[in-house]
Order: structure tokens, then sequence, then C-alpha cells
């Protein structure tokens, strides 16, 4: 029972990761209603950014801060520049576009900064709480501004005119235009955030794995698990879908013999799966009831 | 999100254009005489080629067949039937790894495994699209995608490990060719690709073409009223996904003797996203359009390390990004378009 | 006579290559009610998303003396044309209210704003039970209404209404066709509807203009061409 719990203690820790990205990815998919593959590119560069203003000489919230706003900014220039020109595409010539961004984000950031890891700092601290070296201080921060960005996020969305505007050109964008709303513009605003988003994940979750052009690739793919687990509508949802994933891979890992931590992944993928099939919109997911 | 068919599809391409009747015989707004002598020619260049160029462009030009035939195999699926698979790169796996297997432990020669390893990816195929079935567009992208991400682990499994070679893999013996005939093993297997790429492509164009082709587009134009003309989607869908991996299959048994090696890293998700890549770059829902995504795949990264070694993924993407704008049907698009203007200023 | 609020000349519309629309001619006037008959596939839809920039057009808009042609639907927005479109539209996702505070996106006036959700749930007392539930649930005729008042939270000058009686109980199209009148008596709304139920739409309008394959065969003050017994049987169908 004990191992239990602290393997339940160890997968929130990771889970914080995940749900950090899963938030990411459910707002770029509030926004353009695509799965992003180079969502975890994006964040790597973006950390770098602050891994480079903070080898300047950056205070950390400083560089924090600022790579946030140029994140914002470069997700619009992106929406504008690459994905404006391809918004009549079939959907695979899109999925054809991120992989594409994903291949350039990780070259580039290879050349310019180089494959070695870097350990990126924590505004949290690294000690350990509870005193059993399973939750430190950096998770528990993490869990926090994980939080925090999700109860933002659903102000922004509920009570404000922009965040209404942005869900209605990404569920209708024809009738979107009708109102008067700008839906090109909002597709870019949806970028611009979920680049600014995906690069508080990154910067949270680089001092957990260290900081390398590769370092989102997994963790990507569990948050991709998290954000649909959770339900792709939902950023609540994913946030908890995150944890989710973060809990039964550990789980897995431990309680399930033969698959050591190996398999860890292709577990936590097969199970995800399986409420898929159950649960064909995730767990927290809206069923838009619509009558003809 | 369904997968837009305004793309390169074969449709277009049966339906005569009007008022062409009295002229020569058109497809697709493309007359048909030029459509066999492109063909035809097509076909003498490539039993031409390998005598023309050195070993290892002939292993270069086996692998784009190899890999044309796996795309055509996810064209049937995600081009004709509108189901999305990111983890064509298993299916492949479990093609390699049965020929290597057999090869080794069952002392079968590599013909003999081929229809075997087809079998198998069927039956894993048709097994793995009963769930598919439930599952839409990014949901079966994503499991399709945790597929693929497994199977190098799956591979690497302790228990297996006496039959997969584990991490190292397996060597696999290349045949040479038989009868004395005066080819060098290169050679001999890449006119055994040609041979068995032109009899599946032949039965790729006949199968969208036939009445259950017919059953398999309705459901990806419109699933609610093929279910309404009797379809039985379900059925369909699982078996289009069968035939799907069975063409990967063999594309992998293929790829096992001619690189005479398997491992798990071969086959990572990174095979599978480029086999979607190929895919779209070729043309979706278009047979000829595999072959082109087969020479993007080969050929492209190697003129991407050419430009920039160190930024060669970047100048990968940004080939990639001109190639869906320049393109957006992809290749066969490109070049159905330059060749109805040809026709149309003909007439 | 003053100027007409909506002045269309040789109105031509593509759908990518496909010409749809063949030049049109007419006028909306100010605080009149304008009705577009036609058969099935005859334009009419076409005609409206022309005015509103959804399609590709050539030929002269002008709306309130400004030409707007070319323009996009954002802007068109703006000036203060509300369209109703074919199929209602409706953001299914989102609450009733939620959909009635996107229509009055393009108003910054917060007070105002309130008062006139409130006025629309005068109107549509059904969509004041329902303003919390997602307007994807509700029925055919809730949703109907509720693009109406959608249209009507942006203060129209005009209105493009597309087939507001599709799929209503008669009933229930009484009440909305008497709403519509009380809109253009009370409140002068000029209105662009296109109807199926031509006798309907005869009532209300002042000027009708029948349309055929994209291009103009009639027109005429509304009650004429009503009365008219060829007319009526030949293109309006009872
Ligand atoms: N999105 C589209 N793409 C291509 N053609 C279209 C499109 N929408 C309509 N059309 C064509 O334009 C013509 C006019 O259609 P429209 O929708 O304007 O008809 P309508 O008069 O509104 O008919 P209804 O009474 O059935 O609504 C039709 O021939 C139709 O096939
Ligand atoms: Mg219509």
């Amino acid at each position: 029972m004990d191992l239990f719990i602290h393997q339940v203690l160890a997968g929130l820790a990771t889970g914080g990761i995940y749900a950090c990205m899963a938030l990411a990815i459910v707002m770029i998919y509030q926004a353009i209603h695509h799965l992003n593959f180079a969502q975890g590119e994006m964040a790597m560069f973006s950390t770098f950014i602050a891994w480079q203003l903070i080898e300047w000489g950056v205070p950390y919230w400083g560089a924090f801060f600022l790579t946030i706003v140029v994140s914002f900014i470069g997700g619009v220039v992106i929406e504008r520049t690459v994905f404006k020109p391809l918004h009549n595409a079939p959907i695979l010539a899109h999925i054809v576009a991120f992989i594409a961004l994903f291949a350039i984000f990780n070259s580039v950031a290879g050349f310019i900064w180089d494959f070695t890891i870097k350990s990126f700092p924590t505004p949290f601290g690294q000690e350990s709480l509870f005193g059993s070296g399973l939750m430190g201080a950096h998770d528990a921060g993490m869990i926090g501004v994980t939080l925090v960005l999700l109860v933002l996020l659903f102000l922004f969305f509920r009570n404000t005119r922009v965040g209404l505007s942005m869900r209605a050109a990404a569920s209708n964008p024809d009738s979107a235009r009708l109102v008067g709303v700008r839906v090109g513009w909002m597709i870019a605003l949806g970028w611009g955030m979920a680049a600014a988003i995906g690069a508080v994940a990154g910067m949270m979750i680089a001092p957990v794995v260290f900081l390398e052009p590769n370092m989102m690739l997994a963790i990507l793919i569990y948050g991709f698990a998290g954000a649909v687990v959770g339900g792709l509508t939902s950023p609540g949802g994913a946030v908890i879908g995150g944890f989710a994933v973060g809990i039964i891979e550990n789980l897995a890992g431990t309680f399930i013999p033969v698959v050591g931590s190996e398999l860890k992944l292709a577990i936590a993928l097969a199970l995800i799966v399986t409420v898929l099939m159950f649960k064909p919109t995730g767990l927290f997911g809206a069923r838009i009831v619509t009558r003809v | 999100m369904t997968i837009d068919r305004t793309i390169a599809s074969d449709d277009a391409a049966n339906t005569p254009v009007a008022g062409s009747a009295t002229k020569a015989r058109m497809v697709g707004g493309i007359p048909v005489a030029w459509q066999r002598t492109a063909f035809f020619i097509a076909v003498v260049i490539a039993i031409a080629l390998p005598f023309l160029v050195k070993n290892f462009t002939i292993f270069q030009l086996t692998t784009v067949m190899i890999y044309a035939i796996a795309i055509l195999g996810l064209n049937l699926l995600t081009g004709y039937n509108g189901q999305f698979s990111l983890g064509h790169s298993t299916f492949i796996a479990i093609g390699a790894y049965t020929t290597a297997i057999l090869m080794e432990f069952a002392g079968l020669s590599f013909y003999g495994t081929l229809p075997i390893a087809a079998t198998i990816c069927f039956a894993f195929g048709f097994l793995f699209g009963l769930p598919a079935l439930r599952l839409e567009s990014i949901y079966l992208a994503l499991a399709t995608f945790a597929l693929a991400v497994a199977t190098p682990q799956v591979l690497k499994l302790s228990p297996f490990e006496h039959w997969t070679g584990g991490v190292q893999g397996l060597l696999v013996f290349k045949p040479e060719a038989p009868f004395g005939l005066p080819l060098n093993s290169d050679q001999w297997m890449y006119f055994v690709t040609l041979a068995i790429g032109l009899g599946l492509a032949v039965c790729a164009v006949n199968l969208v073409n036939s009445r259950s082709g017919r059953a398999i587009k309705a459901i990806r134009d419109n699933p609610i009223a093929a279910r309404a003309m009797g379809i039985n989607i379900s059925l369909y869908k699982t078996t289009t996904f069968g035939i799907s991996a069975a063409y990967a299959g063999i594309a992998g048994s293929l790829s096992a003797v001619v690189v005479q090696f398997v491992a798990p890293d071969s086959f990572t998700f990174v095979l599978a996203i480029g086999l979607f890549v190929g895919l779209v770059v070729g043309g979706v829902g278009s047979i000829t359009g595999a072959l082109f995504g087969g020479l993007f795949l080969v050929f492209v990264p190697n003129i991407a390390e050419e430009v920039s070694k160190g930024l060669a993924g970047a100048v990968y993407g940004v080939i990639l990004l001109l190639v869906i704008y320049l393109m957006p049907a992809g290749a066969v698009g490109l070049i159905r378009t330059a060749a109805m203007k040809l026709a149309t200023r003909r007439r | 006579m003053s100027d007409p609020l909506l002045k269309v000349t040789g109105l031509q519309g593509w759908y990518g290559r496909i010409q749809a629309l063949y030049g049109l001619d007419f006028e909306v006037p100010d605080k009149g009610v304008v009705t577009l008959l036609g058969a099935n596939g005859a334009g009419k839809t076409t005609t409206l998303r022309a005015l509103s920039g959804m399609i590709q057009t050539a030929g002269e808009i002008s709306f309130a003396g400004q030409s707007i042609a070319g323009k996009v639907t954002e802007d068109i927005v703006r000036l203060g044309i509300a369209h109703v479109p074919e199929g209602r539209g409706t953001f299914t996702a989102m609450t009733v209210e939620e959909n009635l505070q996107l229509g009055a996106m393009t108003r910054s006036d917060t007070r105002a704003i309130a008062e006139d959700i409130e006025r629309a749930y005068a109107y549509f007392p059904r969509l004041a039970e329902r303003r919390g539930q997602q307007a994807g649930t509700l029925s055919g005729g809730e949703q109907q209404m509720l693009a109406i008042s959608r249209a009507l939270m942006l203060r129209p000058r005009l209105m493009l209404l597309d087939e507001p009686s599709f799929g209503l109980a008669p009933l229930i199209v009484e009440e909305l066709f008497a709403i519509l009148v009380d809109l253009k008596e009370k409140e002068g709304l000029s209105m662009l509807v296109v109807e199926q139920n031509a006798a309907l739409a005869l009532e209300i309008a002042d000027e009708a203009y029948l349309i055929e394959t994209g291009r103009l065969v009639m027109s005429g003050p509304a009650q004429q061409i009503g009365s008219d017994e060829n007319v009526r049987r030949a293109y309006l169908g009872y």
C-alpha cells in the first residue's frame, strides 16, 4: 500500500508535466481543431530562448515573461506565414505542415544550441517535499503553475469577449464571420496563446528532464494522450487527463510484471485507446448535441 | 474532421469528360493514349535502369519501390477509405520480422515467407481495424501512432529475445538470382520488387474500381448514406485495414531481405510519419502517387543533407512546406493538371 | 422618393469556378421589406451570400450610399447588415445567452447589449427559459428564433433572412412573421427575405423579385405578384 501511494505521488509529479503539455495542446485544438505535432518542438525552442536569455544574465522571471511574449508573437507569425495560406488545404496537408515545422524547429535548435543536455533553473527550489524524495518543490510549483494557468484560461474563455469570439471562430467559422468575428485573427491569436502556454510548459518541464532539442518528444506523446483522455474540448479535462496518464504510467511500470520501465509508454497508450473505445470524446469532452 | 476529397482523387479520373466521346477517349481530362504511353515508357525505363546505374543506386531504387508499396497500402486505407493511420510502421515491422524469423528458424526461402507475412499482417490489420471502428480521425491517428511508438519497444522485450534478436535484431540472407540469370543480387531483388510492386498496383487499381471499391469510397465520403445503402461498414473498414496492413507487410518482408537486416530501431514512428508524408506528397487517393511518395522519402533527405549538413532537418522541413504549397494535391495532382492543360490546348 | 438602402446592379456570383448568379438588379428601400422568391436551386441563398461577401462576386452593391462589393464579411456586418443564414448557423456548443452575446460582437455598449438581450427574451420567451442551455439542444424552431434574435443583437439596418419559416410548425411561423411585421413597423428595420412559403412572404413584403437559375425573371409590388394567377401557377406553385 505504501508503495502504491508513493507511486501515485510520483505519478502526480510527472503527471504535472503532461498536464502542462496537454493544456497547451487543447488550447491550440480550441483554436484550430487540429492536433499540432510541432507543439512540443515549439515549446522546446521557447525554452531554449529562455535559457539563452538567462545565460545572457537576464534574471529568471524577466526571462520567463520575455519568453512568453516572444513565443506569443512567434506563434502568431507562424500562423500568418505558414498556416494562413493553407487554410483551404485538406487536413492531411496540415498534418504534413506540422511535421515540417517539427523538423525545422528540432534541427534549428540543434544547430544553434547543439544537442548536449543543459540544465535549466527552477524558481521553486529543488528540496524534496514530504521527505520522501518523490515529489519535490519544483514538482509542486509546476502543478501550481498549471492550475493557475488553467483557471486563467477558464476565465478568459468564459468571461471575455475575445475568448467568446475565439470559441465561436473555432466551432463555426462561417457563423462567426456573420456576427463580425475576425476569424483569421482569432486563429492567429489561438496560435499565439498556444505557443505562449507551450513556452510555460517547456520552462516548467526543462528543470526536470534537462534541456535538449529532443526533450519534448515523449512528453508530447504523453501530453497528447492526456489531452485525448481528458477530452480535447475541455482544458480542465486535459489537465486531469495529464495527471491520470502520469499516474497510470507509474503504476503500470511498477505493478505489471514484464512491463518494467521499457513498456510504460506502450501500456499507458494502450489504456488510453481503451478509454477512447468506451468514451470516444474523452472522459470530459463535451458531447455536442446537434439537431438537424 | 474528415479527409478532404478535392485532392488528386482517382474518382475524377473515372468520370469521362462531357463531349469528349467524339474525340480521343479521355479519362480525367487526359487522353487514355497518353496515359498508356506514359505507363509503357515508365516500365521500359524501370527495366533498363538496373543495367545503367551503380549497385547502390539500384538499392535506393528498390527501397523507393518498397516504400511505394507501403504507401500504396496506406493510401487504400487513408486515401480511399478515410481512415487515418500514423502507425503503418508496425505492419512493416511485422512483415519484416516474419520473414526474418521464418528464414532463420524455419529454414524457409524468402519467397515462401512472403505470403505468410502478408497473411499475418492482414490478420493483424483486420484485428486492429476492430477497435479502430470506434475511433474517429484524430483519435484513430493517435491510437495508430501509439502503435507505432510501442512497436520497437515490444520488439526489444526480453521474453521474445530468442526469436527477435532483441536490440541487436537479426541478419537476413539476401537471395541470389535463380536459374543462372546474369544478374547480381541487387539487380535480382530490384526486379523481384518491381514485379511484386506492379502486381500489387494492378490489384489496387482493380480493387478501387470494383463494386467493393465504390463501397469503400462511399464509406469515406458519407458513412451515413453508405449505411443507408446497405453497405456493411464494419466489414469493409476492417477488411480495408487488413488489406492495407498486408501491403505494408509485403513491403516489410521485401525490406528485410533487401537491407539484409531487421532491428527494432528500423521501425520507429519516424518510419510511420515518413509513410504519411509520402502519401500526401505523392497524392492522396491516387495509385501512381505512391511511387512519387517513395522517391520523396528516399531522395529528399539526401538532398537536404547535401544542402546543409547541420541544418538538414530544417531544409527537409522547408522542402516539405514548399511541396504542399506548390502541389496541394500531391505530385500526381500537379502532373494531372499539367496534362489536362496540354490536352485541352491540343484540341 | 429617397435613395434605396441597398442597391444591387449586375450582381454575379461564383462558387469556385461554377457561376451561380448571372447579373441581378434589385433594391431594398429604406424601412422596406423585399422578398426574393424562386424554386430550389434558383440562387436565393447564393444572392444573400453574395451580399454578405461570403462568395466571389462581380457587379455593384451599394449599401447606404457606400459600395460594399468586394468587402469581407466581417466589415459588411459592421456596416449594419445582419444575416440569418440558411441552416440557422447556431453556435451549437455554446449557451443561448452566449449566442446572443456573439450577435453583439461588433458593439461595445455593454449596458445596451444587456438590454437588447432582455428585449430578445421578451420577443421569444421560450429562449428566456433556456438561456443557459446548450444551443445545439434547442428544437429547430427555437434555433430559428435564436438565429433571428442573434441577428437583431447587431442592431442592424438591414436584415437578410434565409427561409425563416423553414421547418417550423404553422403556428410558430405565424408568430414569427408577426414579430417580423412588428420589427418592420415599430423599428423601421429593412429586410430582404428569402422564402419557400411565398404566400406568407408576399404578405409582409412591399416588393417581390422572382429569380430562376441565377437570373431575375420578374419583379413588382408584392401584392401585384401575389395576385397574378399566371405567376402564381408558374413560379409560386399555389
Ligand atoms: N457551395 C456550393 N458549391 C457549388 N455550388 C453551389 C454551392 N452552393 C450552392 N451551389 C449551387 O448554386 C445554385 C444556387 O443554389 P442556392 O443555394 O443559392 O439555391 P436556393 O435558391 O437557395 O435554393 P433552396 O431553395 O433549395 O435553398 C445551385 O445550382 C447550387 O447547386
Ligand atoms: Mg437556399
